[in-house]
């Protein structure tokens, strides 16, 4: 199992991460190395394990629709990097 | 080749709001018009170590919904993560649910006999909110974030791209909404976005079988612009192809101002989500019982409701149609039906006339004129209290100042007079007054007794019982 550069740096892009040419190459190799690691995982016989998707064996964990706790605004805002007196300010998009 | 050689497909997602107190994961109450960023938490606002925990009510009322579009309700469901980046998703994924959903399949009639089958109902959170600078968004320097709505339940409601033409999916959007109101789930309106609406759109060769690229078209707020848009975008695509141009899969955007769609750039719509479930939440196993405690819930349907009123109190399918449109009108119908059941056909005519003359769409039936005293007045009229026309300004009355109509009646002297003696003296008040037309009606112009009946019930201000008066004025002219 490996992971190819383009791969790399693909995954960069969705992650918006900039990599130079030789970071690209470096994790290509890192993460063919953890990808081996966990396929171990593969050999194992799992033909009788039913499928998962969560390792704890709870289920239905839900809460009633009754308000709770809200945080002060100017405490929340106060956190952020950048914002006016009500809302938080973000790079403008498109 | 020819527009009519095409033939366009068309799927719908649509995003609604679930009417919960509080939001999906979190115990913040889920409200709309507050201060940005009051209704907010650690969940909601993404602080390391806080844990979503799934709103019961949202898991009802979803369950509620799907139900009622005759969805399939999956035995077992989780949520996974949604992986994008955008100023208005705090955590930079949304939970929302990917390969095992809430619900599977159902469908959506159309009047022409079809069913647009769904291909699936899922549970999710909405983002937050970008409020910007400036109304060019080109121009806006920076963009103001408001989380309150960030953690809102929806559901998404997927339907298989199997929509005809943009009047279908009109179609389809109205039926929609009005089921989703019947069950209570939402308020399904549109301007404050508690409906939202994206296109799939393609075209393709009438008689080909395989899929054409499609579009995703976005940025419609109304039902009215989702069928402008998609009428411009089948026409834009076969353009497109005549000229020898490839439709490439993309996001365009509505603009409703100039009635074109255009392109998104690219950079913004990466669709590779890296979806994985959500290990902070555990797998969901819908049992019977819970499923089957939620279908009894259900109300009875818009279609259902509209033939029972057929049925039992003979209206005719179109006034059906109407008083089940909403499902308030149609509650108020039954109350008030329940209170006066030989009165329904009365009912019925001045709900679609009067009510609805003076309620201004959008406002609660009830709160203005009780069906307790609604029922009253038609009473009034059957018993012969009050004349037709008397009973129109009560009705307004009642509606500005939420009296009961006996009281209206009693305090200013409206009761119909049907006292013989005195509408005969006034009969003769007005034969002496009027000796022309009283001529006219002897010398064989009967129509002539219109006049005189329409001076009656001016002296009697509307008050005289217009058939004794009309009587009356028979054995009069005659004598
Ligand atoms: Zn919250």
């Amino acid at each position: 199992m490996s992971i190819s550069i383009d791969e790399v740096k693909h995954i960069a892009f969705l992650a918006r991460l900039s990599l130079t040419e030789e970071e690209a190459e470096r994790y290509s190799n890192d993460l063919s190395r953890i990808l081996e690691y966990a396929s171990t995982i593969c050999k194992l016989d799992t033909a009788d394990v039913p499928t998962t998707s969560h390792v704890i064996e709870i289920k239905n964990v839900l809460r009633d629709d009754e308000t709770g706790n809200t945080l002060d605004r100017e405490t929340v805002l106060s956190q952020a990097p950048s914002s006016d007196d009500a809302c938080f300010i973000a790079p403008r998009i498109l | 080749m020819s527009r009519n050689s095409y033939e366009p497909v068309i799927g719908l997602e649509v995003h609604v709001h679930l009417k919960t107190k509080t939001k999906i994961f979190c115990s913040c109450p889920n409200r709309f018009g507050d201060e940005p960023n009051t209704n907010v938490c650690p969940v909601c606002l993404a602080l390391p170590g806080s844990l979503p925990v799934l709103n019961r009510h949202a898991l009802e009322l979803a369950t509620l919904a799907a139900l009622a579009l005759s969805g399939n309700i999956s035995s077992r469901m989780k949520f996974d993560r949604k992986n994008y980046f955008y100023p208005d998703l705090p955590k930079n994924y949304q939970i929302s649910q990917f390969d095992m959903p809430l619900s599977i399949g159902g469908g959506v009639k159309l009047s022409n006999g079809r069913t647009i089958a769904l291909t699936r109902i899922h549970m999710e959170e909405d983002a937050g909110k970008l409020l910007h600078t400036a109304e060019n968004l080109d121009e806006s320097e920076y963009t103001r974030v408001d989380l309150n709505r960030a953690g809102a339940p929806l559901i998404e409601i997927v339907s298989e791209p199997e929509i005809k033409t943009p009047d279908d999916a009109h179609e389809y959007l109205t039926n929609l909404k009005q089921i989703l109101e019947y069950c209570g789930v939402s308020d399904c309106n549109m301007e404050e976005g508690s409906l939202r609406c994206d296109a799939n759109i393609s075209i393709r060769p009438i008689g080909e079988t395989k899929l054409g690229v499609k579009v995703e078209v976005k940025n419609m707020n109304s039902f009215k612009a989702v069928r402008d848009a998609l009428r411009h975008e089948i026409d834009r695509q076969i353009e497109a192809v005549n000229a020898g141009k490839k439709i490439v899969q993309e996001t365009r955007l509505w603009d409703a101002g100039l009635g074109t769609t255009r392109s998104m750039r690219g950079k913004e719509e990466s669709h590779d989500y890296r979806y994985f479930p959500d290990p902070d939440l555990v797998v969901f196993t819908l049992e019977k019982d819970f499923i089957e405690s939620i279908r009894k819930k259900l109300p009875e349907m818009p279609k259902e409701r509209s033939k029972r009123f057929e049925l039992d109190y003979g209206l005719t399918q179109r006034d059906a149609g109407i008083l089940t449109q909403h499902r308030d009108l149609a509650d108020y119908f039954d109350e008030a039906v329940k209170l006066y059941s030989v009165g329904a056909k009365a009912i019925a005519n001045w709900m679609l006339t009067e009510l609805l003359r003076v309620i201004p769409e959008g406002e609660s039936y009830s709160s203005k004129i009780k069906p307790k005293d609604f029922v009253e007045l038609i009473k009034l009229i059957d018993e012969g209290t009050i004349s037709g026309k008397i009973a129109k300004e009560i009705f307004s009355v009642m509606a500005s100042t939420g009296k009961a109509p006996r009281d209206i009646v009693a305090s200013q002297g409206l009761t119909q007079i049907s006292d013989e003696s005195s509408i005969e003296k006034i009969c003769r008040e007005v034969m002496t007054e009027n000796p022309n037309p009283v001529e006219q009606f002897r010398a064989g112009k009967k129509n002539s007794i219109g006049f005189l009946v329409g001076a009656v019930m001016k002296k009697t201000s509307g008050k005289a019982n217009p058939q004794l008066v009309n009587k009356i004025f028979g054995r009069l002219l005659n004598e």
